[in-house]
């Protein structure tokens, strides 16, 4: 890394990459760097830091619409909506304790070229769900909008969600849009303790499939809970969570009708406001695997796939895993260097399909192995089409996505 | 509208109609193929029936073998190809092209998957948007967007023009309800996009697809989200002196944190309109009525109806009613939802306008809309998705009056330039389609535009696929390619680098 270019307005953006397809010069685009970890590194001898391009645009909370400039730091924006009471609904991941890294580092724009979302991704959807419009420079180094600030719009094709998770190889974002919502009055997580994969997954599907308006749902094995228990949550053995937001009136009802309805399997217990939110901050940072050498995926599989996606890797190879968004998500450590790639894809494929992502290793392996799910091939040509149309020297964060 | 110039269809393609036609039935045999003017009729026109066209030929393919093999002829042979669902779209998005094969999904209506576990449901594209609740309600799961056209439009027409409903602010649109697709590109290639998980695993080709309106490939199964009904929903009937009050209140009620399953506004001519045609009880006196619907557990409904009660009496509501019973909660309804065919009663003809504007402009958007419907001499009726933003005004017009079909048009365009100067969209859930396409420059920019045709080029290089929708300008792919670039410098050479 040699040369960095910091442009302060959406102009300077577009003078820096219509400079870099000029000289077929590839950049790496960046907010403050924090995902520089994640993802597929990118060979460039010049980075395009977009943090000075930072401050909210407009923020209207009666109308439930934020707008920033793409380096506006993440914190910036949940403190401001946190002044009214409001908040991102897909509660995006901080990515900081799992890469060793200082939390809340991140800025809007990254957030948006991750995709990021959380544990309530269940009820809530991503980033993308959230994401109204974008301001952007693509790699012909041409300034586009797409998108407005209004939820209901079909006025062209949806680029701002079709660009949020293209890791910054479509287009250099210098304004985002995103839809808030506000936020729940309180909240408790109701705690069941002692069940195996099996019947926590029976559990999820029976509360998610029930009125209760469940917001995340996790099952941690008793080695995974006991890593949070000494990180302060109250946890022992098993751990089946199922997050209520809301009203203070409507969760206590909804609490009733959970335990209604799971009677039988495991003993109960209930997490207040305060301890519900940070025991579901934990689970969704993926705090189990902090500060461990392990190599750690991230599975996205069927809800109800994921015990069963578990049982094969674990069979297969000596690993940890617990799984979030009602069996959805899978968190998966394991001891290197082998990062199990083939093993972990043939269960992906064994359970019916999905998505594996290695999200955290030493830069060769994230050159060497597919840290994205590899995709067939008319997809794949497709989705190069796709690319080149946006940037057709490849100047934007080459080889971010693949090889 | 009237204005609207379709591509010239080619006289080529045209002499090579029996060809055509011949190979079509080849690939698809039985009674897959239509080529009789008589039995084209049916499909000469969407529910923008003011514009009609014969297609070449309909094809009616019932095997995704088919659809695939169609459409590899007609790129093969520079056959356009123009999808169509139920054809209810209201901005002439089936309207088929004289020089085109016009491609029906009709036969695909079968539900193909049910699996509560995952609360996710696989259906091929042209069962209705209604049919896909039919099919999970006694499981006790339904599908939250409902577009007022749900009994008779398409899923697959529902990706089209991501539509929504009046329950979207809670629920989200089509495209936050659909989580896989399969797809057919105009080479006849079939992709596969997500599925019952949730991560993309490339580029959110998904998100591209919902809201593209035919133009970039043809939907052959969707995998939908099913949610848990709400154990109750109520509403409450609120009147107001004026809309500004109705608008305050709306404000204060996501002000204080709470977002109703649907929230609708109408204004005087409608309130009265509908209160003719139905009887549902609305205050005739009232400038502005808004239904409030509430979902969800009992005891969060009780709650917040105490508070939205307490709120609309603080807005100056001059009349609140909370509905008691499924029935009544039905009446509430039956009125906003026969604002349409209300407003055809007092009026020979009407034209349905689809913008969406900030919320907060209301008051004085409707303001406006009164100035210009006095300038074009024409009245028009307002419904409005309170919630979301998203403004129908209905203008009322008569056809058979020399020149008010004009005036209408004019008047509607006016209308959804005035929502883009309040910083809102041409078009909020109807599509751009034809009817809107010539006011895209009103909102874009050519570079807008240009990118957005680039990403056509990328699934449709020779633009078979819907041409003279949605773009106002074709480009052709390779001119839409090149790049200028000027070597030079190092960009902003006085900024510190480091």
């Amino acid at each position: 890394m040699s040369d960095t270019l910091s442009p302060r307005s959406a102009d300077e953006v577009r003078e820096a990459v219509q400079w870099a397809a000029a000289e077929e010069q590839p950049l790496e685009v960046l907010g403050t760097g924090s995902k520089r970890a994640l993802g597929r590194p990118v060979q460039a001898a010049h980075a395009l830091d977009l943090s000075a391009l930072s401050g909210i645009m407009l923020y209207e909370p009666a109308e439930l619409v934020i707008s920033a400039l793409a380096g506006t730091p993440l914190a910036e924006i949940e403190a401001a909506l946190d002044a009214h009471s409001q908040e991102l609904a897909f509660d995006p991941i901080d990515y900081g304790a799992l890469l060793g890294q200082a939390p809340g580092a991140g800025t809007v724009g990254g957030m948006i070229g991750a995709n990021l979302a959380g544990s309530k991704r269940l009820k809530f959807g991503a980033a993308r769900d959230h994401i109204l419009g974008m301001e952007a420079v693509s790699g012909r180094g041409e300034i586009f909008k797409s998108g407005g600030r209004v939820v209901k719009n079909v006025t062209g094709y949806d680029l701002p969600r079709t660009l949020t998770g293209s890791w910054g190889t479509l287009a250099v974002a210098t304004r985002i849009t995103l839809k808030v919502q506000p936020r729940a009055e309180t909240e408790a997580t109701f705690v069941i303790s002692g069940l195996n994969a099996r019947e926590a997954t029976q559990a999820m599907t029976a509360a998610m499939g029930s009125s209760a308006e469940v917001s995340a749902a996790a099952h941690l094995p008793p080695e995974i809970a006991a890593v949070l228990s000494a990180h302060g949550h109250a946890l022992s053995g098993a751990a089946t969570l199922l997050r209520l937001e809301g009203f203070a009136s409507s969760v206590d009802y909804r609490f009733a009708a959970l335990k209604a309805l799971l009677q039988g399997g495991g003993t109960v217990s209930r997490l207040e406001a305060e301890a519900s939110r940070a025991l579901w901050r934990d689970v969704r940072d993926c705090r189990a695997f902090a500060g461990t050498d392990e190599l750690v995926w991230r599975i996205s599989v069927a809800p109800t796939a994921g015990a069963d996606f578990i049982a094969r890797v674990q069979a297969a190879f000596a690993c940890r895993a617990y799984c979030d968004w009602s069996g959805g998500l899978v968190w998966l450590a394991v001891s290197g260097p082998d990062p199990q790639a083939d093993a972990v894809r043939a269960a992906v494929a064994g359970v019916g399909g999905g998505h594996a992502m290695l999200v955290r290793a030493p830069a060769p392996l994230r050159t060497a192995v597919a840290v994205f799910q590899p995709q067939p091939e008319a997809l794949a040509a497709l989705s190069a089409r796709i690319k080149a149309q946006f940037d057709p020297h490849g100047v934007l964060n080459p080889g971010r996505m693949g090889s | 509208m009237s204005g609207i110039v379709m591509p010239r269809p080619d006289d080529e393609v045209l002499a090579r109609r029996g060809e055509i036609v011949a190979a079509l039935k080849r690939l698809v045999p039985g009674e897959g193929v239509i080529d009789a003017a008589v039995e084209m009729r049916a499909y000469e026109s969407d529910a923008l029936t003011a514009y009609r066209q014969l297609p070449l030929v309909v094809v009616l393919p019932e095997t995704v073998e088919q659809v695939s093999a169609v459409l590899r002829y007609c790129h093969e042979n520079n056959v356009k190809v123009v999808p169509r669902g139920a054809g209810t779209s209201l901005s002439g998005g089936a309207l088929p092209v004289g020089d085109g094969v016009l491609l029906s999904m009709m036969k695909f209506n079968q539900v193909l998957d049910i699996d509560p576990a995952n609360r996710a449901a696989v259906v091929q594209p042209g069962v209705t948007n209604l049919g896909i609740t039919r099919a999970v309600e006694h499981l006790g799961f339904y599908y939250a967007p409902d577009p007022s056209s749900q009994i008779a439009c398409s899923i697959g027409g529902n990706i089209a023009e991501n539509s929504g409903g009046v329950h979207c602010l809670k629920y989200g649109l089509t495209t936050n309800n659909v989580l896989g697709l399969e797809m057919v590109l105009v080479t006849g290639e079939v992709i596969r996009l997500g599925g019952k998980h949730l991560d993309a695993e490339g580029y959110d080709i998904l998100a591209l697809m919902t809201g593209s309106e035919g133009l970039l490939g043809v939907v052959t199964e969707v995998t939908v989200r099913i949610l848990q009904k709400p154990e109750t929903a109520r509403a409450a009937l609120i009147g107001f002196p004026t809309s500004e009050d109705g608008g305050q209140c709306v404000a204060d009620i996501i002000g204080a944190g709470i977002i109703p399953g649907g929230m609708e506004m109408m204004d005087e001519l409608a309130i009265n309109a509908a209160e003719d045609f139905v009887n549902a009880g609305y205050p005739r006196d009232a400038g502005a009525l808004l239904i409030v619907e509430l979902d969800g557990p009992e005891a969060e409904v009780d709650y917040l109806l105490g508070e939205i009660e307490t709120i609309a009496l603080r807005n100056k509501a001059s009349s609140l009613r909370v509905s008691t019973s499924e029935e009544e909660r039905n009446t509430f309804w039956a009125g906003r939802k026969a604002a349409f065919p209300a407003v055809g009663r007092i009026s020979p003809d009407y034209l349905c306008m689809d913008g969406t504007i900030p919320r907060k402009a209301l008051p004085e958007v409707l303001t406006r809309m009164r100035a210009l419907g006095e300038t074009h001499g024409l009245r028009c009726a307002n419904v409005f998705h309170a919630g979301d933003g998203n403004l129908h005004p209905l203008i009322l017009y008569d056809a058979n009056q020399p020149g008010q079909l004009e005036a209408a048009e004019a008047f509607g365009a006016d209308i959804l330039k005035l929502c883009v100067e309040f910083d809102g969209v041409l078009t909020g859930e109807h599509g751009v389609g034809i009817e809107k396409r010539d006011l895209m420059p009103e909102m874009f920019t050519e570079d807008d535009l240009k990118q957005q045709q680039r990403v056509k080029c990328a699934f449709d290089p020779k633009q078979l696929l819907n041409p003279g929708k949605v773009f106002p300008v074709l480009h052709r792919c390779a001119e839409l390619g090149r790049m200028h670039v000027h070597k030079g410098q190092l960009p902003f050479p006085d900024i510190p680098r480091f």
